[in-house]
């Protein structure tokens, strides 16, 4: 892993319907590196990963997003995605009349064929079977999350933030994702992965905590996941803002 | 006529069509400019007439009992000036255990005050099967009013399917109105797909009875409008005998200042009968959009990949 940084957040706050859902999040991402943020439900993972990538209604109230350190807080989607950031979503959109081939290489100019080849039979989907199928409800939802990390592979990004890879798809495909995201890795796409499972955040250099909207503790994966697993998922509350005062810490005497 | 005849088919081609194949002596064809018939050709098996009137057209189309058309047959329809009348009356007769595959292009590339009017009555017998597919092209005026009308009897065990697409130059005024029964064992499936703009004014109206057993039937229709085009889409679906199912499925996407209106109607008369419907309209989605702008497209191009998708 380099010392560049790839990503940076400073006092992220995004507030929704009167809700804070991001509170003054400060994040790192070092060029090159895989990093896992970890929560449980309804801690601010997907609104995290849909304000870095400028999703509609998901501006945020406060803070700045620096990529490669130019300030992308207030470009489009399109201007973020052009200058090398994407999105794997966790549910990923249905197109009816879009092959998955067409799907699959969207926005790719030269060798889109090939590329997308190349990209399926990397998420274990055979090409033949898959290019010409409609990328709509005819795909189940773990065909669906494979089509959309093999987008994202055949994008060649500079960071992919993959919103819950693993969620929906079976215990076989799990270990190809993992795979995958190392693949990812070797290939020069720093990896933001997000996930509520520890043993997939595990896989990351670095890892990232978050509860309630606040990042609250940062460290070596397999610490915060130990800590995640001991605080967090025994938590009853789940409305911790520091890191420091969960529920079942405060009853202890 | 014969000068009448190679812009038709340039428009033909225009349409999406291939002239080539109106040229092969193995594909059945017949191509009228407004009220004249001015090329056709039959392959065996086919009974195709075509007979000018004073009030128009009338064509009389029969495939006779257990025979199967291989090859689909093709039809162009058009008016070529800026000003102009059609008039279409369409007879066709499936005899029991007979296939048929229409393509229809009705081009009318110049239209500024152009009326085609198109009635057909469909009888499809026991066991046979019907396909037809109407293409239209209309040239960027919008001065064509388009009024396609037909009557539809579906006998056991038969299979009936219309795909309609106005898809490319403006829609102008269209008024659809489709109706059909269907008896036993039988399906059928309607799709309409127009992309409406300008002043655009589109009507779709499709009624499908599903009276006999185990009969299916499903009405789709995908609606694009922007600018100040308007579209009303009208689907009716019931359903009356046991086992009989039925689906309408309608989406209508808004942009700029258009409007559209869907009117689903289902209802079943028998206990073992079941009709659904789904029907959205409003903007594109979204989500679709930001997801294509994540790869890199910008939000037009976005928004009309994934229009232009659900129109395919």
């Amino acid at each position: 892993m380099g010392d560049k940084e790839m990503l940076r957040t400073e006092h992220l706050s995004l507030v929704r319907e009167g809700r804070h859902i991001l509170k003054d999040i400060s994040l790192s991402v070092a060029a090159g590196s895989v990093h896992s943020v970890l929560g449980s439900n309804a801690a601010g993972k997907s609104s995290l990963a849909a304000a870095l990538m400028g999703c509609h209604d998901y501006a945020p109230t406060s803070g700045s997003i620096f990529f490669l350190n130019t300030d992308i807080t207030n470009l489009s989607i399109s201007q973020r995605a052009k200058m090398g950031l994407t999105l794997a979503w966790q549910e990923p959109a249905r197109f009816e009349g879009l092959t998955v081939g067409d799907y699959v290489t969207v926005g790719n100019g030269a060798d889109r064929i090939m590329r997308a080849r190349e990209a399926l039979a990397k998420v274990l989907l055979t090409p033949e079977e898959y290019l010409l199928r409609p990328v709509d409800k005819t795909l189940s939802g773990g065909e669906r999350k494979r089509i959309e990390l093999a987008g994202v592979f055949a994008m060649k990004p500079r960071l992919a933030i993959l919103d819950e890879p693993d969620s929906g798809i079976d215990i076989l495909a799990l270990d190809n994702i993992v795979q995958l995201i190392r693949e990812l890795k070797e290939r020069g796409t720093t990896v933001l992965l997000i996930t509520h499972r520890e043993e997939v955040a595990e896989i990351a250099d670095r890892s990232s905590l978050i509860c309630s909207g606040c990042i609250v503790k940062e460290g070596n994966p397999p610490e915060v996941g130990r800590y995640f697993r001991e605080k967090c998922v025994p938590c009853v509350t789940k409305t911790c803002e520091t890191g420091e005062r969960h529920q079942n810490e405060e009853s202890v005497p | 006529m014969t000068q009448d005849y190679e812009r038709m088919l340039a428009a033909y081609a225009q349409a999406g069509g291939t002239p080539e194949v109106l040229k092969d002596s193995t594909v059945s064809h017949l191509v009228v400019h407004g009220n004249k018939v001015i090329g056709s050709h039959l392959a065996d098996g086919l009974i195709l007439e075509a007979e000018e009137r004073e009030s128009g057209i009338l064509v009389r189309l029969v495939v006779k009992k257990g025979v199967r058309i291989a090859r689909p047959v093709h039809l162009c329809f058009g008016v070529l000036p800026e000003e102009g009348e059609q008039e279409i009356l369409m007879q066709v007769e499936l005899q029991d255990g007979s296939g048929l595959e229409l393509l229809a292009h009705c081009v009318f590339p110049n239209a500024v005050k152009v009326r085609h009017r198109m009635t057909a009555e469909i009888e499809v017998g026991n066991g046979a099967s019907y396909s037809y597919k109407e293409v239209h092209f209309h040239g960027e005026k919008g001065g064509v009013v388009v009024i396609p009308r037909a009557r539809i009897r579906i006998g056991n065990e038969a299979r009936f399917l219309t795909d309609f697409a106005l898809l490319h130059g403006r829609a102008g005024r269209l008024d659809i109105e489709y109706d059909a029964e269907v008896r036993d064992g039988s399906s059928l499936q309607m799709t309409a797909k127009v992309y409406g703009f300008g002043a655009d004014w589109i009507r779709i109206r499709e009624a499908a009875r599903l009276l006999g057993k185990g009969s299916r039937g499903l009405i789709k229709s995908r609606i694009a409008v922007r600018g100040e085009a308007s579209s009303q889409v009208f689907s009716d679906l019931t359903a009356s005998a046991p086992g009989a199912r039925g689906h309408v499925d309608c989406v209508e996407i808004v942009q700029g200042r258009a409007d559209a209106k869907a009117f689903p109607t289902v209802g079943v008369t028998h206990e073992l009968a079941k009709v659904t419907h789904e029907a959205a309209v409003g903007r594109v989605d979204q989500k679709q959009v930001e997801t294509l702008m994540a790869r890199g497209l910008e939000e037009e191009r976005a928004i009309d990949l994934v229009i232009g998708g659900m129109l395919k």
